[in-house]
């Protein structure tokens, strides 16, 4: 057994949770508060990753990025940038699969609050940016830390996006799940099964320490 | 004087409603709007606070113009400077009572105005509390302060008393009677409780299905002696029951039971048992025809 998909695949995680922590935030507070009337069809999208196959993300992200295909033509040309079967390809892929996860709950989030609370603030002279890092944001950190988990939780999980644009390159594109299923394989049953434990066990831990922080008992145990 | 005259169309329950509000409200007065649910109160002092954006009209504050659709002026609701107390409160929730106080102010070095405030309204011991440990009227009290810190000349209160049970009602009155002459403020506060009316305002402006109907000295516009009776009805007093400072009457009229306001010297001179008149002006009679 190798360490690298391990590493590989948390490397991706956390990058991937990263960008869409940046990207989610003001994607989710402007679906939360639009009133534009095409607001459904982008909920659509940015949706669209739950119920599609990975493999039909995949396969679209994987004809689109071809060197054959001019927008990866140009990409390739203008920046040097290749993102079929190479990480950048696995990031960006990744980004668009999790969306969902960390958009809804942040969004939800925003929802939930009420409209007084931005109100209050404004009145206290204070701008939409202001209020946004000083009183939205904190206000919803249960749904942070939940976009956040489940977005890295579920970039570790994947396995069919990953296949298609990423394939099996060690130390660039061979992440966990890829080596799990590589070995089973080539009927290499005890190392499939210590990467799944693996996988198994953090994704376990992740997820509790999610439900142990929002659930409230982490303070309790402090107090 | 803020002069205000504005109209805004309104989606409500019973379908759109057209607001129309248009009244003078005098400067340093403590001004009731008074009107059941659903008429456009809390509309009128959002659109006063730059929270909702009229149709057209325009809002004169003592010769300045906050609103106008005609020079096209709309002041955000940052730069307008008034204090609001939220029906729900608004406290952050993440922040402590005094970084809740804090927050709104300025200049953060400029600290005295925050003690003050905290003990004008007796926060002392709570100022390290969060809002989800403090009680209804603890709240109550801490929107109060933070609406005051930035020193507004205009302070709005909307309905910010409906949650709370009589005795905290009538002690958060008292607070708030206090700090409208301390502070020298215009006040406007929305309310649909008469007692409340009663003891709080100087002067009164009833809305009625988004318009202003009446507007004048409580005791003028509420006071049974001025009632000429175009309908009259005699019934039998069944209880009398002592609400805030007002009194209601319980008479039973063929067999309709009917509530009747009075104030305490009318009630004194009334038992149960009683027989009486009950008159009310024409303000509004409803005709409908009965189905054969």
């Amino acid at each position: 057994m190798e360490w690298e998909p391990i590493i590989l695949t948390f490397k991706l995680a956390f990058v991937t949770t990263l960008i869409l922590l940046f990207l989610s935030i003001p994607l989710a507070y402007w679906l939360a508060y639009t009133k534009n009337r095409f607001k459904p069809i982008f909920e659509t999208l940015v949706s669209m990753p739950l119920v599609l196959p990975p493999t039909v993300l995949g396969f679209y992200l994987l004809i689109t990025f071809s060197p054959n295909f001019f927008i990866g033509q140009w990409l390739n040309e203008w920046f040097g940038v290749k993102l079929v079967f190479s990480f950048g390809g696995l990031v960006f892929a990744s980004v668009l699969y999790s969306l969902p996860f960390m958009v809804h709950p942040i969004q939800a989030g925003f929802s939930n609050l009420s409209s007084s609370l931005s109100d209050a603030s404004y009145v206290l002279g204070k701008s939409k940016t202001t209020t946004l890092f000083k009183v939205l944001l904190p206000s919803i950190k249960p749904s942070l830390l939940t976009g956040i988990v489940l977005a890295f939780a579920h970039t570790i999980g994947e396995f069919g996006v990953v296949l298609m644009i990423g394939g099996n390159i060690p130390n660039q594109t061979r992440v966990a799940s890829i080596a799990i299923y590589d070995e089973v394989e080539s009927l290499n049953y005890g190392a499939a099964n210590t990467y799944s434990l693996i996988l198994f066990a953090v994704s376990f831990i992740i997820l509790l320490s999610v439900y142990l922080v929002n659930g409230g008992y982490v303070k309790k145990i402090i107090k | 004087m803020i002069k205000i005259d504005l109209h805004k169309k309104l989606a409500t329950n019973g379908g759109e409603m057209n607001l129309h509000i248009k009244t003078e409200i005098q400067s340093k007065s403590l001004t009731t709007v008074y009107g059941a649910s659903g008429v456009g109160k809390t509309s009128l002092l959002r659109m006063l606070a730059g929270l909702l954006t009229p149709d057209a009209g325009s809002i004169d504050v003592n010769g300045s113009y906050w609103y106008d659709t005609k020079q096209k002026i709309n002041w955000k609701p940052q730069s307008r400077k008034v204090g609001f107390v939220f029906q729900d409160y608004a406290l952050f929730p993440h922040m402590t009572v005094q970084e809740n106080l804090t927050f709104a102010l300025e200049d953060k070095k400029n600290n005295q105005t925050i003690a003050d405030l905290i003990e004008i309204v007796e926060l002392g011991d709570l100022k390290s509390r969060k809002p989800d440990t403090l009680s209804g009227g603890q709240k109550q009290r801490v929107a109060l302060a933070r609406a005051l810190v930035c020193k507004p000349s205009l302070l709005m209160l909307d309905e910010p008393l409906s949650a709370l049970d009589t005795e905290m009602r009538s002690k958060l009155q008292d607070y708030i009677l206090q700090i409208h002459k301390e502070f020298n403020l215009t006040t406007l506060l929305v309310s649909h409780e008469m007692g409340e009316v009663f003891k709080m305002s100087d002067e009164v402006v009833v809305i009625e299905e988004g318009k202003v109907t009446r507007q004048g000295k409580p005791e003028v516009l509420f006071s049974n002696q001025q009632v000429s009776g175009k309908f009259q009805f005699t019934g039998e007093i069944l209880n009398i029951q002592k609400e805030d400072i007002i009194y209601i009457i319980s008479v039973l009229i063929g067999n309709n039971l009917v509530k009747v306001v009075a104030d305490e010297r009318e009630a004194t001179l009334l038992s149960v048992g009683d027989k009486v008149l009950v008159a009310s002006k024409a303000f509004n009679p409803i005709i409908q025809k009965l189905g054969d």
